[in-house]
């Protein structure tokens, strides 16, 4: 069995495959992975926002019914499974790209399934900033605006990477699932060549090149979130 | 002027209704530094939130220069909240932010360019004492050095007033000191109205020019600083005022041995050898318990804690000889109090 899979043929078929799929597959991975990121970004930041600051004693308090229906939502999308929320949405994602196949498609779903996510993330974020400095920044006159924009976001800048790290990676899981709806990237060939033709060498070959990935992704975030916390000391 | 009428706040809380502040009333003059003290739970921080309505009254009214606060729209006290900046316990600066920016900050919000407000900073960061920190960070700041870039922020837009919340409660006694010269040097150069909310008699006794006790949610004496303190009438004041009451009440004394409070204002009662002058005239003889001196506004008052044996007349004739001096307050202190 063993000296099956390291047969010389099957690990030049393999090297061949490697060679030839991998280069695209990483890069559609990549770029699904990050355009799915900033498009749940630009969607999930805002809601966090408003997570934070609608809420009674916020800085701008918004109708309760609103806060409860966007919370409702929010718990909503964040309960059904990936797998599940992918087919649910075709009619949108044929309304947006046209297709339901392909890696381009796959971006909508890994969107709608990640703002949420985003969004959350950001509520935990902004709550962490000192409830003083927001009292503060209203003492000097700051309306509900700028104190969002001048306060509470730059403010929690270092925790926001972090968390916007924790999202791409947890997309990047998500992705290599879309592999089912013929999203490309390295979670189709782990399925195809792995999964449907019994080649293991390739999918655990593909499933390593994520792990690397991932790595990437985790310390380069983390980096940057420690780079930019002012508030660390003996640091300029 | 900031006139203070009526005002009354109360807070809805799970365990029912609490009434921070009850129909306080307080008249407080430009350019003065006015202290208002109290025990933790008096009230006192609510209270200079609805100077700035950063706190809503729940009756009565704040009117700063014929302005009443109340009545402003939120854009109006927004613009209004310029001229009456606060400084905090917590220094509450940005922590992401350098100081000058953090000084930029209100003038930014006010809609300043950012090279006239970064000059502006630069003239304050000068005025604090802190020219060279203008690239740090708030976290490599000390607490004295972090509270002189919140003040130098409270300055940045020429405000007229300038709200103290327990501005020196997180500092070690030598930076409360330079702190609050810093404010004193500042009221006196700019004539702005300080308002300091504190639970430290040193504060009030070393830059205060008027005090309010708030005791309950209720003032419970005003005045000025030395009036208060030499003739303090209300027990909150007194339990404020005589900081003997450990010392009074860690005597062991005998049975006939009563304990008088005597509290000298002004120089001509401290420069006199009071004490002395009883022994020899009168043959009454004090047994000093506790005695210190301070001096407030410019002005020495002393306050000391004597032990004397021989009778209710003895303490009477003590009580009258001393009295005679109309800056001297004697009486006597029963220590089950």
């Amino acid at each position: 069995m063993i000296d099956k899979l390291f047969a010389p043929e099957v690990l030049a078929e393999a090297g061949d495959i490697i060679r030839t799929q991998f280069p695209l597959a990483i890069w559609e991975t990549v770029y699904v992975t990050i355009l799915s990121t900033a498009f749940a970004i630009i969607i999930g930041l805002p809601l966090g926002v408003i997570l934070v600051v609608g809420e009674k004693g916020g800085v701008k308090p918004l109708p309760a019914w609103l806060m409860r229906t966007l919370n409702v939502v929010i718990n909503l999308l964040r309960s059904v499974p990936f797998l599940i929320l992918m087919v649910l949405v075709f009619p949108l994602t044929r309304l947006i790209v046209g297709t339901v196949v392909g890696t381009v498609a796959s971006i909508v779903p890994l969107v709608i399934a990640a703002f949420p996510f985003v969004a959350r993330l950001a509520e935990g974020s902004l709550r962490e900033v000192n409830p003083n400095t927001i009292e503060m920044a209203q003492s000097l006159g700051a309306s509900p605006m700028q104190i969002i924009t001048r306060v509470m976001i730059p403010e929690s800048v270092p925790s926001l990477i972090s968390n916007a790290t924790i999202a791409i990676t947890t997309i990047l899981g998500y992705s290599a699932m879309s592999g089912i709806i013929g999203g490309g990237g390295l979670g189709k060939i782990a399925m195809n060549y792995g999964y449907y033709r019994y080649k293991y060498l390739i999918m655990v070959a593909a499933v390593v090149l994520l792990i690397v990935l991932v790595q990437v992704f985790q310390t380069v975030g983390t980096h940057l979130a420690v780079r930019t916390d002012k508030r660390l000391k003996n640091k300029t | 002027m900031i006139e203070i009428k009526n005002l009354s706040k109360t807070f809805r809380t799970a365990e029912g209704e609490v009434e921070a502040l009850k129909d306080v009333s307080l008249s407080i003059p430009d350019g003065d530094i006015f202290g208002i003290i109290g025990m933790s739970g008096a009230g006192k921080s609510t209270l200079v939130r609805t100077i700035n309505m950063l706190e809503r009254p729940t009756e009565g009214s704040v009117i700063i220069d014929g302005v009443d606060m109340g009545a402003l729209s939120e854009a109006e006290l927004r613009k209004k909240r310029r001229e009456i900046t606060m400084i905090f316990q917590g220094f509450n600066l940005l922590m992401q932010k350098t100081c000058l920016d953090n000084i930029c900050f209100p003038l930014r919000l006010a809609g300043i360019s950012a090279p006239q407000a970064r000059e502006r900073a630069l003239a304050l960061l000068e005025t604090v004492g802190l020219a060279d920190k203008a690239k740090a960070y708030p976290a490599q700041l000390s607490g004295g050095q972090q509270q002189r870039v919140a003040i130098a922020r409270a300055l940045a837009t020429d405000p007229k007033v300038l709200l103290c919340d327990e501005a020196t409660s997180a500092l070690d006694p030598t930076t409360t000191a330079s702190i609050l010269e810093l404010i004193r040097s500042i009221n006196e150069i700019t004539g702005i109205t300080a308002i300091l909310i504190t639970h430290q008699m040193s504060v009030v006794e070393s830059i205060c020019r008027h005090v309010a006790i708030l005791d309950g949610g209720v003032i419970a004496e005003v005045g000025e600083v030395g009036e208060v303190f030499s003739h303090p009438k209300s027990a909150a004041a007194r339990r404020l005022v005589f900081p003997d009451g450990d010392a009074a009440a860690s005597l062991t004394r005998d049975r006939d041995e009563h304990i008088l409070r005597v509290v000298f204002n002004g120089n001509q009662a401290t420069a006199t050898p009071l004490i002395a002058h009883m022994a020899v005239e009168k043959g009454i003889e004090a047994n000093i318990a506790y005695a210190s001196t301070k001096t407030i506004d410019g002005r020495e008052f002393g306050s000391m804690l004597l032990g004397i044996r021989g009778g209710d007349n003895v303490l009477r004739e003590a009580i009258g000889y001393l009295t005679r001096n109309p800056d001297i307050l004697a009486e006597e202190v029963h220590l089950d109090d």
